[in-house]
């Protein structure tokens, strides 16, 4: 299946995936108005230090362990895809504390979110990979 | 192949969806004694606070036990029949299993109080049922008294705080959440319970209890309406003990979660695991080794061939917006960060993280709970960036290459 993949040597840090992530999830369809002003909490987020710089996101495991930790069963893995339903989510953060990625976070509505690869809005591309100017992040099948 | 599970929640849960995975077609009956849809357990204080529903808290959707072909099948079990491979249950009825899975759970553990049996309006906190009945009896003018300040001592009063007069937590042990939390958390966390108006009375046992009040070994009386007994759980053994299966404080199993008896398997709170940060068998009563337990449980069942070899005890709570994330063991060097709303202690023995303790600030936890889980070697990564917070740039560039870039592993 086709992930998010990372080139961490061609990561410019310019944070672009960030606010692409963030107008992909904000539901408003002008980027200005989604953006502007705001202080974003995107659900792919740049390491940096040193010259290493480089973007971290949901890796879609096959084996999710915060599928199987989620007490509430509000994690699932749709079609591929580890999906959150933000209504059943009581915010336990047990997937916080389970996920070696460190991909899951506190959203700002109340439950957890996480990468969902855009299923849920725009759908096809990951608009993260859509605004990397650098093919640091790509979206396509790997072993 | 006919499967039988005896546990509707995480753990019987979880060996049905490792029973899928290798076999579409086998009987799977599912024995509950409570007459619910699977649900999460540890959401019934997040029920009584309001924060979700007993339609949002089923554990799997409606149609979960049609998806995969399992009979859920309500009623106590009695005994099992190991020779004769049958499960009989109170009603008489005898269902016979290829397979059996003893995913009892826990039951509540009271001790012996003097004049525990005058009191009206006493619960223990363990069940959907438990909450139930719990809400149907309170009001804002309630009066609460809870007797242990423990995960579930403290999720009930979380769960009451909003809907009653007043909480008191009594408890013998001298700090709060002593089974997750050091000292200087302990004390992080009283401090916020009583900032939310919840009362907390340590190193105090009930003396005498009467119908509707409480006399403590510090001499105070506290007037209750409700008391809540929420000293500890007991792992239910029983059925595996009087065949004379393995059972020291839980059931025994091995990686497989195979019992000392063939063909029967068990798995969660009812069972020991090895806990990899001690080297010891222990209680892990947390719902995510019941998964895992389950899992695995399952996919053996079914004729594959799955080990559960990294268990560590691990907890994410909260208690009125104070969240906290902890892992492992407590034994080993400290290292301690602080700052305004956040307190981290690393725990280091023999060059491996082997616990830590994060309260207030616990973004990306999991990134230290994998450093325990795998056991990697501090020396092979930038341990001084990982004080500071945990993140993926204090690997190698080839350990990066493989959690982020989808490069496999050769070794």
């Amino acid at each position: 299946m086709k992930k998010v993949y990372v080139n961490e040597e061609w990561c410019l840090g310019c944070h672009l995936c960030e606010y692409y992530c963030a107008f992909a999830n904000s539901g408003i369809t002008d980027m200005v108005k989604a953006l502007k002003d705001k202080k974003i909490n995107p659900r792919i987020q740049i390491e940096e230090g040193g010259d290493v710089c480089f973007a971290v996101s949901c890796r879609h495991c096959e084996e999710p362990l915060c599928v199987k930790g989620c007490i509430t069963g509000a994690i699932t893995i749709v079609d591929g895809v580890v999906s959150v339903d933000r209504e059943k989510c009581v915010s336990c953060y047990t997937c916080i504390l389970s996920c070696p990625y460190g991909a899951v976070m506190p959203s700002d509505e109340g439950a957890i979110q996480k990468c969902e690869l855009c299923v849920k809005n725009a759908g096809g591309e990951p608009n993260c990979v859509k605004g990397c100017p650098n093919k640091a992040i790509v979206f396509e099948e790997r072993g | 192949m006919n499967y039988v599970i005896i546990g509707n929640s995480t753990a019987g849960i979880g060996t049905v969806e490792g029973i899928r995975k290798h076999d579409k077609s086998g009987e799977i009956i599912i024995i509950s004694n409570e007459k619910h849809h699977t649900y999460s357990r540890p959401l019934i204080s997040y029920l009584l606070y309001g924060k979700t529903t007993e339609e949002k808290m089923k554990y799997r959707k409606d149609s979960f036990y049609e998806d995969n072909n399992a009979k859920l099948v309500f009623g106590n079990v009695l005994s099992i029949d190991d020779k004769k491979k049958t499960v009989n249950l109170e009603n008489g009825e005898s269902i016979s299993y290829d397979k059996l899975l003893v995913g009892a759970g826990s039951k509540p553990f009271v001790p012996p109080m003097q004049g525990l049996e005058s009191v009206k309006n006493k619960f223990t906190f363990m069940s959907l049922d438990d909450a139930k009945a719990l809400e149907a009896i309170i009001t804002s003018e309630t009066r609460v008294l809870i007797i242990g300040a423990g995960l579930i001592g403290l999720k009930a009063a979380e769960g009451l705080s909003k809907r009653v007069a007043s909480i008191t937590v009594v408890d013998m042990a001298t700090r709060v959440l002593p089974s997750i939390l050091d000292e200087e958390g302990s004390k992080i966390v009283e401090e916020h319970l009583v900032k939310s108006n919840i009362k907390c009375i340590l190193g105090t046992t009930t003396k005498e209890l009467f119908e509707e009040k409480a006399i403590l070994s510090n001499g105070d009386e506290i007037n209750f309406d409700v008391l809540i007994v929420a000293v500890g759980v007991r792992p239910n053994t029983e059925l595996v003990k009087d065949i004379g299966g393995q059972v020291n404080r839980g059931i025994q199993i091995n990686t497989k979660c195979e019992t000392s008896i063939n063909d029967i398997y068990s798995a969660g709170d009812c069972t020991e695991s090895y806990d990899i940060t001690t080297g010891e068998n222990k209680i892990l009563a947390i719902l995510p080794n019941a998964y895992m337990q389950g899992e695995v449980a399952g996919i053996n069942m079914a004729g594959g061939n799955k080990e559960y070899t990294n268990a560590i005890p691990m907890n994410a709570m909260s208690i009125l917006g104070l969240h906290m994330i902890t892992a492992g063991s407590y034994d080993g060097e400290q290292i301690i960060t602080k700052a305004e709303n956040a307190y981290k202690k690393l725990v280091v023995r023999d060059g491996l993280l082997v616990g830590y303790i994060m309260i207030g600030e616990v973004n990306r936890a999991g990134i230290y709970t994998s450093l325990i889980r795998d056991k990697v070697q501090l020396d092979s990564v930038d341990f001084e960036v990982l004080k500071n917070k945990p993140q993926l740039i204090a690997f190698s560039k080839q350990v990066r290459m493989q959690k982020l870039g989808g490069v496999k592993n050769d070794n």
